[in-house]
């Protein structure tokens, strides 16, 4: 089955480029895209086959990773039928192909049980995404594109040499593994220990930029901002995760060396420091679509946290990255919604949102709410997990700094959103006859149902996949 | 001792100085075509013998890293006005004398790592490291695009000398490694866009989607 979810967007992508018609051309996505949830919810049902390790294999983490990915893409999909109907002045070709490229490069990395393997699958998806950037041939398009391949081919080189290094340090230590990640992780004791403290920091900088982790974010606000609203819900919800199953696979092969000390230092130490960075640049950010990449480095950062916190914050930080893209989705459609509504991204001509657009400005406000980690929504049962994790070790200063950030956050991005949503439509926007349809409503308002439910209740599916994640992981035990 | 292949690194290292000391883009792409040259032949010397997966990897190296990037790069220039790298952000002097310290440093942390002991060059590991620290400060202190792209070029020519280290245990991962390089090609591809969109933008956009359709 792990064949199928990687060739059926491929096959969609080339029955994309084979079509003539602008017009229909749209429909083959969701068409697709609902193949591709059939084919990954079918894969995720059948037990894991044994008989040795494969090179394409599905792991507790990357079955959690590949049902969002696919999730998110089917809704954003349906939102893509609606966006590219309004954007009749482009041709859509390239743009068709590439998100169903995409979406086949993001499963094989959830089924790349190889760490060249996962490599090369992580830098294809910035291959395929990164002509989705540019999809508005304006100049800051381009120049959004431009920095995201420089960036990202930047990090992929650095782990490209964390990849070496990893396969040093067996040889080094007298091992010769086969780089799968199950002979890795069973091989990793007798790794040469500095060795593996090099990989793993070239591979968290390598991934941790593809994920958009601070310092190496600096893509982020750029690509997000000049991005078609359902590219950046891809990237921020779905991209990301796919680098973060990255670094959750290498932390498992440093654990494993019993070197989880080591690494949960770095891991606590750079999810603390995006939030920083995250928050700082939030205060006083005009640009709302630019604010939700912060707010991504922001979750990012919470998500290496997390992982570094123990089992607890790794049971908060596979949660959250589920909430995290199912809200990113919800922010990112419904503040498309608005910039062309609008016509413009900044709080100097954007206001009244809710008065012109009052679902998409419902949803964003709702989607703030959510996002910043406030209740009833699901974020903040994750974000509490891990607050709780960080406490119930005694790592007061942690916790302590975490809710500092958050707090900043909420108070950074309030004055952001509800400048948009809030008071009459300025005289400075332009009228445009842009207003709420079903179809760009619809899929950002199945995500936000999501949300509020993972809320209330994690349903029982998904929390035993998580813990799932927390067995593979195999934490030493600690005495709290 | 593998005495030829410390001899082939020490000129990859000078090279290194003349990619940090030079303002003249198209000498800069010259002596980057020339380290994938040296790189070409370095599988061979440091294996000490002519197999099948070195061939693959040496032949692959020249090709991408000696004869078609830099081609690509040269053709590229053809269609620009600049010549040299103007205002870098950090000074030629000063940025050769980061590129002496980091060839230090490396020297020094290579000999505090433990070895596997699977090839006689004594020279691999620091002069990856001095090659990958010569990529990065090109690529973070010189601001035109096409000079950031043979920084690119130099940083991923220092991933390919540690790659030498592993090419008898993992083929793969090495072989891989020779990908990288039709990244940057495309990679390439991305500067000339953005040239044009530099071209242009104090014109109009409208011309840049008439190019590329």
């Amino acid at each position: 089955m792990g064949l199928a979810t990687i060739i059926i967007p491929l096959v969609g992508a080339a029955v994309a480029l084979l079509l003539r018609s602008d017009m229909r051309r749209p429909f083959v996505l969701p068409f697709f895209a609902l193949a591709h949830l059939v084919a990954t919810i079918v894969a995720l049902a059948r037990p894991e086959p044994g008989g040795g390790p494969r090179w394409l294999a599905l792991d507790a983490p990357g079955r959690i990773v590949l049902l969002l990915v696919s999730v998110l893409f089917a809704v954003c999909s349906v939102y893509a039928v609606a966006y590219l109907r309004l954007r009749k002045d482009r041709p859509n070709r390239i743009f068709c192909a590439c998100l169903l490229a995409f979406l086949g490069m993001m499963s094989f990395i959830t089924w790349a049980n190889h760490l060249g393997l996962m490599w090369v699958a992580i830098e294809t998806t910035t291959l395929s995404s990164a002509p989705l950037l540019y999809y508005n041939r304006s100049a800051r398009s381009l120049e959004a594109a431009w920095k995201y391949l420089l960036v990202g081919s930047v990090g992929i080189a650095l782990a490209l040499l964390g990849s070496l290094c990893l396969g040093y340090s067996s040889l080094a230590g007298g091992h010769e593994s086969s780089l799968l990640f199950e002979d890795l992780v069973r091989e990793a004791p007798g790794f040469s220990k500095l060795w593996l403290h090099a990989a793993f920091i070239l591979l968290l900088v390598g991934y941790g930029t593809k994920m958009g982790i601070a310092p190496m974010h600096t893509w982020k606000p750029d690509a997000y901002g000049e991005a078609p609203g359902l590219v950046g819900a891809l990237l921020a919800g779905g991209m990301t995760s796919c680098a973060f199953l990255a670094i959750v696979r290498i932390f498992h092969v440093v654990v494993a060396a019993g070197e989880a000390a080591f690494a949960s230092r770095i891991l606590v130490f750079m999810g603390l420091f995006s939030m920083a960075v995250a928050g700082a640049f939030l205060v006083r950010q005009r640009d709302f679509k630019r604010m939700l990449a912060y707010s991504s480095v922001e979750h990012m950062g919470i998500l290496v946290l997390a992982l570094g916190l123990g089992p607890a914050g790794a049971f908060g930080a596979l949660l959250h990255m589920v909430n995290n893209g199912l809200v990113k989705g919800v922010m990112f459609l419904s503040a498309g919604n608005i910039h062309r509504a609008f016509e413009s991204k900044s709080t100097d001509e954007v206001s009244g949102a809710m008065r012109r657009l009052p679902v998409s400005g419902a949803l964003f406000l709702a989607g703030f709410i959510a996002v910043t980690g406030s209740p009833p929504f699901a974020p903040f049962v994750s974000e509490f997990t891990i607050l709780n994790a960080a406490l119930g070790q005694g790592r007061y200063v942690v916790g302590g700094l975490m809710l500092v950030f958050l707090l900043v956050v909420f108070i950074g991005m309030g004055a952001t959103v509800l400048a948009v949503v809030q008071g009459k439509p300025s005289g400075r926007a332009r009228r445009t006859p842009f207003h709420d349809r079903p179809l760009t409503i619809l899929p950002p308002l199945v995500l936000m149902a999501c949300v509020t439910v993972f809320g209330l209740f994690v349903p029982p599916p998904l929390r035993a996949m998580i813990e799932d994640v927390v067995r593979f992981l195999g934490y030493p035990e600690v005495q709290p | 001792m593998n005495s030829a292949a410390d001899a082939m690194l020490v000129l990859v290292l000078l090279l290194n100085f003349f990619v940090l000391g030079s303002s003249r883009i198209r000498s800069i792409i010259y002596t980057v075509a020339a380290q994938g040259v040296l790189l070409g032949i370095l599988p061979v010397l440091v294996h000490g013998e002519l197999g099948v997966r070195e061939t693959i990897v040496s032949v692959g190296a020249i090709a991408l890293k000696a004869v078609f990037i830099p081609r690509m790069l040269m053709r590229a220039m053809a269609d620009l006005p600049i010549r040299r790298e103007i205002e870098p952000l950090v000074g030629f002097r000063l940025s050769l004398l980061l590129g002496a310290a980091g060839t230090g440093i490396s020297l020094a942390l290579a000999a505090r790592l433990p070895t596997a002991g699977t090839t006689g060059a004594q020279l691999l590991v620091p002069a990856s490291f001095a090659t990958i620290l010569t990529g990065f400060i090109v690529l973070t202190t010189r601001v035109k695009a096409i000079t950031q792209v043979l920084g690119y070029l130099v940083l991923e020519n220092g991933i390919f000398i540690f790659g030498l280290l592993l090419l008898k245990a993992m083929p793969f991962l090495v072989e891989v490694g020779v990908l990288l390089d039709l990244f940057v090609a495309i990679f390439v591809m991305g500067i000339m866009i953005n040239h044009i969109s530099r071209e242009f933008s104090s014109i109009s956009t409208e011309r840049l989607s008439a190019l590329k359709e």
